[in-house]
């Protein structure tokens, strides 16, 4: 007997996992918004600090993980990011909140000639490009003195208690205007982590995300099949920018002072970022989520050894890479087949067609 | 009518010519087989076709319009479709993704309106029971089957198929004729590089012979293989 093509023929991406991960996760959602009523103003600045790296993680792995772009230059975004929430405060008297909106457009607009020049550049030449322009931009914000040239600047501190909900929050709750403004950059930070990997998983899950995933397998083989891998990559690039700048912005408006070292640091804001990508599993929505609290866990634990910390912490992610080369979540997702955010389209229907295959990349 | 024409087409590599002033042209629905030695510049000259690589002169023509110099994903967007003589899979991707990415993109359809189509080329090309599987598992036949069954999913006007009839079994070779002859039967143009010349010459109607980059003969298959050139070239290989 021969078997007709299925007529019962269904296309699945959700998993019995994913569907508990999505009740999850939006308990997870729930209490991270009740945290600021629960917990101390301490842990709520921990919170806000894994938060932040967070999407910082979740961005880069988009950007190197599908798009092939590996980047060493993203805390241009950051710094630039942080600036012009900072230029729009201190200079046009804008509220931080819409600053912080501000800066997330203006550094889609720096990306705009930043990939003009990059996007010349393969491999490892694109990386060296990125980190060049980070330089330059870095160099040319020291030279702006009304932003405090390269010693650096604070936001006014009536700017930070007058911030939008800060009286709101004291009228209602009681609290202090300091413990009320990290309520609510602690809240954006959330509601941003929550929305950037809202944004990234449904973009994966898209005919965009198809291609997307095609381009970092072989790009050669994509572009012969109709995908636009140049236009796909640049338009990850921009949207990676927006994340990023919207992220630096926010992280500054909490730190309310700012430098260019600091601002633009390429250890802070990328080599951390890549170490968490890295440990936790490239190529992976979980692995970045996974990555942020291993690194929170071990930056705690090894704080007090001052700079024993960034050895062990190029230890960890040697011994990592060797290891478990598709970081720490991929090599449980590759031994359960637990995936929390799944992709893969599975074919169903039909007697002939196996359940088969592991997870995706 | 002509749908591929290439006009004095040619490439370098350093000192080496893998393509010289080479001219010919398919029509609509026509199937063209290729045969030439390793090495005479058979997958370069669908690189050239297909954009993969840029001519250094001449010109390439499908479907009425100029393509020399337009990117392989618009040609793959105006009907051409092609498959790697060493299979080019998306490894991480299922067997049945690789065939979406094609019959959505290459297809110009939104991602559920290509399904049913990539699950009967999956059940044409015998795939169907690798469906939820990577691509980077599998054998090197099975990539083969794949890049034809992904070069088909676009729905192509040519298919430009290089080597992938090598190392099958005889029955494997006949089902891959007749699978072949059907797309064919549709009205898809073939151009066809192949050494299983008993295969080759079942299904094309016109032959053409490369070496050293050059065209030596193109015609009706009796006629090429009867020339002194190619049977020189072929001195050996059975017929
Ligand atoms: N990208 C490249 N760079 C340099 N030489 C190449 C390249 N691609 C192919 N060649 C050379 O061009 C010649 C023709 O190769 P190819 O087109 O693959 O031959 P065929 O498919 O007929 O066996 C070979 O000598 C090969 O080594
Ligand atoms: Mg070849």
């Amino acid at each position: 007997m021969t078997i007709a093509i299925p007529s019962a023929l269904k296309v699945e991406t959700r998993t019995k996992v994913s569907s508990i991960s999505l009740f999850v996760a939006f308990a997870v959602l729930a209490l991270g918004l009740a945290a600021p009523f629960l917990v101390s103003r301490g842990a709520v600045q921990d919170l806000f600090f894994i938060l932040t790296m967070l999407v910082l993680a979740q961005s880069w792995n988009l950007l190197a993980g599908y798009a092939g772009l590996i980047s060493v230059g993203q805390q241009v975004f950051v710094g630039f990011g942080a600036y012009a929430m900072f230029g729009a405060v201190i200079l046009l008297g804008v509220d931080p909140l819409l600053a912080i909106l501000i800066a997330g457009l203006l550094s889609v607009l720096l990306a705009i000639p930043t990939a003009f020049f990059t996007f010349r550049l393969y491999g490892p030449y694109f990386a060296i490009g990125t980190w060049v322009v980070a330089e330059v931009v870095r160099l040319l914000f020291a030279q702006w003195k009304a932003l405090g040239g390269g010693t650096g600047t604070s936001l006014p501190r009536e700017a930070v208690r007058d911030m939008v909900g800060v009286s709101l929050l004291r009228d209602l709750f009681g609290m202090k205007p300091a413990q009320a403004s990290d309520a609510i950059t602690y809240w954006l930070a959330l509601m941003l982590a929550a929305a950037t990997i809202g944004f990234i998983y449904r973009l994966l899950r898209s005919k965009q995300g198809l291609g997307l995933a095609a381009v970092r397998d072989n790009e050669q083989a994509a572009r012969a099949v109709g995908v636009d891998a140049r236009r796909m990559k640049a338009l990850v690039y921009l949207a990676t920018a927006f994340l990023t700048g919207l992220a630096g912005a926010l992280i500054y408006a909490q730190k309310a002072r700012i430098s260019p070292d600091a601002a633009f640091s390429v250890t802070d804001w990328t080599a951390y970022v890549i170490f968490i990508v890295v440990i936790g599993g490239i190529g992976t929505v979980e692995g970045p989520i996974l990555g942020v609290i291993l690194f929170f866990l071990l930056q705690n634990f090894m704080a007090d050894y001052g700079s024993w910390y960034l050895l062990m912490l190029g230890l960890a992610g040697i011994l990592v890479m060797l290891f478990a080369p598709r970081g720490l979540w991929g090599a449980f997702s590759d031994r359960t087949g637990i995936q929390l955010f799944p992709v893969r389209r599975t074919l169903i229907g039909g007697p002939s067609i196996h359940q088969g295959g592991s997870s995706h990349g | 009518m002509t749908l591929l024409q290439l006009d004095g087409v040619s490439k370098r590599f350093g000192a080496l010519t893998v393509a010289e002033a080479i001219s010919f042209s398919v029509g609509e629905g026509e199937a063209l087989g290729i045969i030439g030695p390793n090495g005479a510049g058979k997958s370069t000259l669908f690189n050239l076709i297909n954009g993969t690589i840029a001519a250094d002169s001449g010109t390439v023509r499908f479907a009425g319009t100029d393509v020399t110099r337009t990117p392989p994903m618009a040609r793959c967007l105006a009907g051409m479709g092609r498959t790697f003589q060493i299979p080019q899979p998306f490894e991480k991707l299922t067997v049945f993704e690789n065939l979406l990415v094609a019959g959505s993109f290459g297809a110009r359809r939104s991602e559920a309106d290509a399904y049913d189509r990539c699950a009967e080329i999956l059940h044409d090309t015998g795939l169907i029971d690798k469906a939820n599987v990577p691509a980077g598992g599998l054998t090197l036949l099975q990539r083969k089957r794949l890049e034809l069954a992904r070069a088909l999913a676009t729905e192509p006007r040519l298919l430009l198929l290089d080597e992938i009839a090598g190392g099958l079994t005889e029955g494997e070779c006949l089902s891959l004729v007749a699978t072949i002859r059907a797309i064919h039967v549709k009205g898809v143009a073939v151009i066809w590089i192949e050494h299983v010349l008993h295969a080759l010459t079942s299904v094309v109607e016109r032959l053409l012979v490369l070496n050293f980059g050059r065209v030596i003969g193109i015609g009706a298959p009796a006629e090429i293989m009867a020339s002194r050139e190619v049977k020189e070239i072929y001195l050996g290989i059975e017929i």
